[in-house]
Parts: structure tokens; C-alpha cells; sequence
């Protein structure tokens, strides 16, 4: 598939690549080599200009507009500028994608005030994003992507700005998460971060395209990651 | 059906805004004030017409010229082809009337004043032997049908009552067009949470549902309020009722006419939810 904003040049450019159910990828590439554009692909902010994407088994490229939610709530996203609605507090932030799947508040209250308490925020849960640090609002990010157990999780620089403490709690959670049947998909400059994680698989974009010199990527072995 | 309207207090949270905030109330407010008085002008002039035309239906006039001489003999006609309530005009209203349109030299006794007969023609009266026998008695006098002098004031009373409704109809698309510009706003301003939602799962329609519900609340506190104004006014009018009741031949609302009125803010609310609704949900549409 190929991906170009308006008129401009392809941002991804003949990109043929399977992630397999379950399997951890750090998504690396230097600055410009399109790991935003490609994560938005994958939970489902862009569709690609040419060729098709496919995810949880459907076929989404011309898949109509009200039948995305659905996979979406499916997929977990911890973006790079955190995205948190200013005007709520962070309980209420974190516990958005819950109340959208339709859960009640007796069954939000428990699991977002849990979430919080893992993510080393339970006496914030009150405080709104702008009162937060830039590593606080990180983690209510990483909280609400992950408070659904989602089958996918994409994090854009999910650790660019926490301590090397929480980034490696973070990552515990993002592997636990892996470890329960989430696939994970972790663009980084973090080379600690990628080290830390054995088992993973790189994704490595340059220059809008994927290189894959071993074919692995196009084919991936039908194992998930223990 | 009327889930929206109550959801819950976290949902609330999302638009973080209170009613009330923004236009859309005051606008809502003024059109709703303007339609209503529009539309109770407009009910007024029907109900009138109404009055006019039903007492002008049988009513009828014999106009005797220079004839108070000839006066009893006309009259004699008149009652025996089964006319009721035939009353001659006194000369001296006649010159009232008359002076009220010529000033003092109406009021002349030099000024030639015709006699005039007024009458309700009976079912069987036969108008064509009674106009014969009248000019038999008084020539030059004439039979002449109100309804037929009423006709350009009701034509106008009538063109009056479609003004009013094209008026009153004109101002809730203006009303539901300042809506749509509202709801566009609205967008606007919230755009980055929508997006989030979205990007969460959220669908176009539960997206939709939080502003319809804010813009059906504003509509409603709108109307409301726009109608108690138009109602103190309307009120206040009817209290001066001998006046209008002089100048409008003593037009009032029916009942009716006041459950069409108080039907306005509710059209007015339900169209503005409406409105919102489609032009949210079209806006929507126009994203991934």
C-alpha cells in the first residue's frame, strides 16, 4: 500500500507487511520516514491511498465510515502528543474509552481507579492535563490506551518523557498486556527500550518504505511472542 | 427515543460547557418572540376576517339617494320580501360618519345625505323582486351586498394573514439556519475532542447525541423564554382590547388560536434539535 497527503509526494510507499496475532514490534526509522503516518494506518486515522489494509481479519480499505468504530474500540493508541481532553480529569480521560464502549460507571469506577493506581497516578485521578507533568499526562495517556485490553495497542514515543523508572514499568505493562494475547506495536528512537524487550520484532521504515531484508515481515512464522 | 436527553453526568463533561453558554439561546429566544407575534398577528387578522365575513354574509343595505321622504315607503319593502332586523340609519349618524371623512362641511345640512336601509336578508328573501320594487318606490335607490363592499378589506385582511405566515415561516428558517451555524461552531470549538473520541470508537451518533442534546436544552430555555416574552406582550395587548377591539372590528384569540401559540416554542425546540442533529451528523460524515 502506498499513503500521501493531498497532492504531495508518498509519505509510505509500497509497504507489504503482516504483523501476527500476538507478536510485540518496535516500529523504528529515523525522523520524516513516516512511523506516524503508518501508525495512524493501523488504528484507523488514515486510509491508505492505494493498495489495502486489513486488520483483526477484515478487509478496512473502503470499509465505510460507521463500521470503523467497532475495530477501533478494539485498538489501543497511546499518541505522541498525548491527546488527552484538557477539560476532564484524568480519571475521566482514562475512563473515555470504557464509557464510549457503553460500560456503566459501576463497572468504569474499579478498573480506571486501578488503572491509575498502576500507572503511579491514584492521588491525580482528579487533577485535569494541564495541571499534569509532561510525564504524568503520558501516563494517563498509556492508561486510557490500555484500560479496554485492547487486541491491538499502538504507542507513538510511548517513554519520550518519562524517567528510565516508569519508562521500564511501562514497558512491563505493555509486555504483560503482549503477554495476555495484545499484539503491540512501539515506535521508538529508544534503543534501551528495544533492548529490553527480547522476543520483539523490528519494523524498520525508511524513506517511506518498510526494509525487510529477510522476507520475515512478509511472511511472519505463525509464533507469538512468549 | 429520548435517551439522548438523559445522559449521564460524565458524558455531560465531555463538551465542557453549561447551557445557556454561547448564542444560540438568545437567538432562539428573539425568533421565537418575533414568530409569536407575527403568528398571533396573523391569527388575529384570520379571526377577524372571520367576524367580517360570516356578519357580512347576509347583511345588506338599501341605499335610498336624497330619499328620507321616500324613506317609510322603502322600509315597507324591505320588511314585506322577509328581510330581519331592518333599521334606518339616523340622518344625523350618517353626518358623523360623514364628518369624521369631510371634517366640519360634513356635517352640513346643505350636503345632500342619501337614506340607508341595513338588513339580513331571510332564506326567502328574494333579493332581484326586492331591488325591482325598491326603485319602483324611490327610483335611483339600490340594494348593495356588505359583502361585496367588504371584499377589498378582506382581500387585504387575507393577503395580511399570508404575510404573517410567510413572515412567521421565513423566521424559523432563519432560526434553523443560525442553528446549523451554531452546531458548526460548536464543531469547531470542539473539534480536538471529537477527534479523540473518534479515534477511541466512539460512533458519529454518539458524538451527535452530546451537542443535539446541548442545542435541544438552549433551544428549549430559548423558546421558553421568548414566548413568556411574547406572551406578556400579547397579554398586555389584550388588555388594551377597547382599543383593538375598535381598530380590529373586536378581534380576539380563540382557543385554538392560543394552543397554535404555545405550539411555537415546542416547533421551534424540536426544530432545532432536528437541525442540529443533521448538520452535526453531515459534518461528521465528512471525515474519516
Amino acid at each position: 500500500m502506498g499513503l500521501r497527503y493531498g497532492t504531495g509526494a508518498e509519505v509510505l510507499r509500497d509497504l507489504d507487511f503482516r504483523l501476527s496475532k500476538g507478536a510485540f514490534y518496535f516500529l523504528t526509522g529515523p525522523s520524516g520516514a513516516g512511523k506516524t503516518s503508518l501508525l495512524k494506518l493501523l488504528y484507523l486515522a488514515q486510509r491508505p491511498t492505494r493498495g489495502r489494509i486489513a486488520l483483526f481479519g477484515e478487509d478496512l480499505t473502503a470499509a465505510p465510515r460507521d463500521e470503523l468504530p467497532p475495530f477501533r474500540r478494539r485498538i489501543g493508541v497511546v499518541f505522541q502528543d498525548f491527546r488527552l481532553i484538557r477539560h476532564l480529569s484524568a480519571f475521566d480521560n482514562v475512563a473515555l474509552p470504557l464509557r464510549i464502549s457503553g460500560a456503566s460507571e459501576e463497572e468504569v469506577e474499579g478498573p480506571v481507579r486501578e488503572m491509575l493506581a498502576w500507572v503511579g497516578l491514584a492521588d491525580r485521578a482528579s487533577a485535569r492535563p494541564p495541571t499534569l507533568s509532561g510525564g504524568e499526562q503520558q501516563r494517563v495517556a498509556i492508561a486510557r490506551a490500555v484500560i479496554n485490553r485492547p487486541e491491538l495497542l499502538v504507542a507513538d514515543e510511548p517513554t519520550g518523557n518519562v524517567d528510565a523508572d516508569m519508562a521500564k514499568r511501562l514497558l512491563h505493562l505493555f509486555t504483560s498486556l503482549n503477554a495476555l494475547g495484545t499484539t503491540v506495536v512501539v515506535a521508538t528512537h529508544d534503543i534501551g527500550l528495544i533492548n529490553a524487550t527480547p522476543g520483539a520484532q523490528m519494523i524498520r521504515l525508511e524513506g517511506g518504505a518498510v526494509s525487510d531484508p529477510t522476507g520475515t515481515l512478509r511472511n511472519p512464522p505463525p509464533v507469538r511472542m512468549s | 427515543m429520548f435517551g439522548w436527553l438523559f445522559t449521564s453526568l460524565p458524558e455531560r463533561r465531555l463538551l465542557g460547557t453549561r447551557p445557556l453558554q454561547g448564542p444560540t439561546p438568545w437567538v432562539i429566544a428573539i425568533m421565537t418572540f418575533a414568530i409569536m407575534i407575527i403568528a398571533a398577528a396573523g391569527l388575529a387578522l384570520a379571526e377577524t376576517a372571520e367576524r367580517v365575513s360570516e356578519g357580512a354574509a347576509a347583511r345588506y343595505s338599501v341605499q335610498v339617494p336624497g330619499g328620507q321622504y321616500s324613506l317609510p315607503q322603502v322600509m315597507n319593502v324591505v320588511r314585506s320580501a322577509g328581510a330581519t332586523n331592518a333599521t334606518a340609519v339616523p340622518e344625523s349618524e350618517m353626518r358623523r360618519t360623514l364628518e369624521r371623512w369631510l371634517g366640519p362641511s360634513g356635517a352640513s345640512a346643505d350636503l345632500p345625505v342619501p337614506a340607508l336601509i341595513t338588513f339580513d336578508a331571510g332564506p326567502r328573501t328574494d333579493l332581484g323582486a326586492m331591488d325591482r320594487r325598491v326603485r319602483a318606490v324611490a327610483p335611483g335607490a339600490r340594494v348593495i351586498a356588505h359583502r361585496e363592499a367588504l371584499g377589498p378589506v378582506l382581500k387585504s385582511l387575507r393577503a395580511l394573514q399570508w404575510i404573517a405566515l410567510v413572515l412567521a415561516l421565513l423566521l424559523g428558517g432563519a432560526c434553523a439556519a443560525a442553528v446549523v451555524l451554531a452546531a458548526r461552531g460548536a464543531l469547531d470549538t470542539h473539534r480536538f475532542t471529537i477527534d479523540v473520541m473518534h479515534g477511541i470508537g466512539a460512533t458519529d451518533v454518539q458524538v451527535t447525541q452530546l451537542f443535539q442534546r446541548k442545542i435541544a436544552i438552549d433551544a428549549l430555555i430559548g423558546s421558553t423564554a421568548g414566548a413568556a416574552a411574547a406572551a406578556v406582550i400579547l397579554i398586555g395587548l389584550a388588555a388594551g382590547a377597547a382599543f383593538a377591539g375598535d381598530l380590529m372590528g373586536g378581534a380576539t384569540l380563540g382557543l385554538v388560536d392560543i394552543v397554535v401559540l404555545a405550539l411555537i416554542p415546542i416547533a421551534l425546540t424540536v426544530l432545532a434539535t432536528l437541525v442540529a442533529r443533521a448538520a452535526v451528523l453531515s459534518t461528521l460524515r465528512a471525515a474519516l
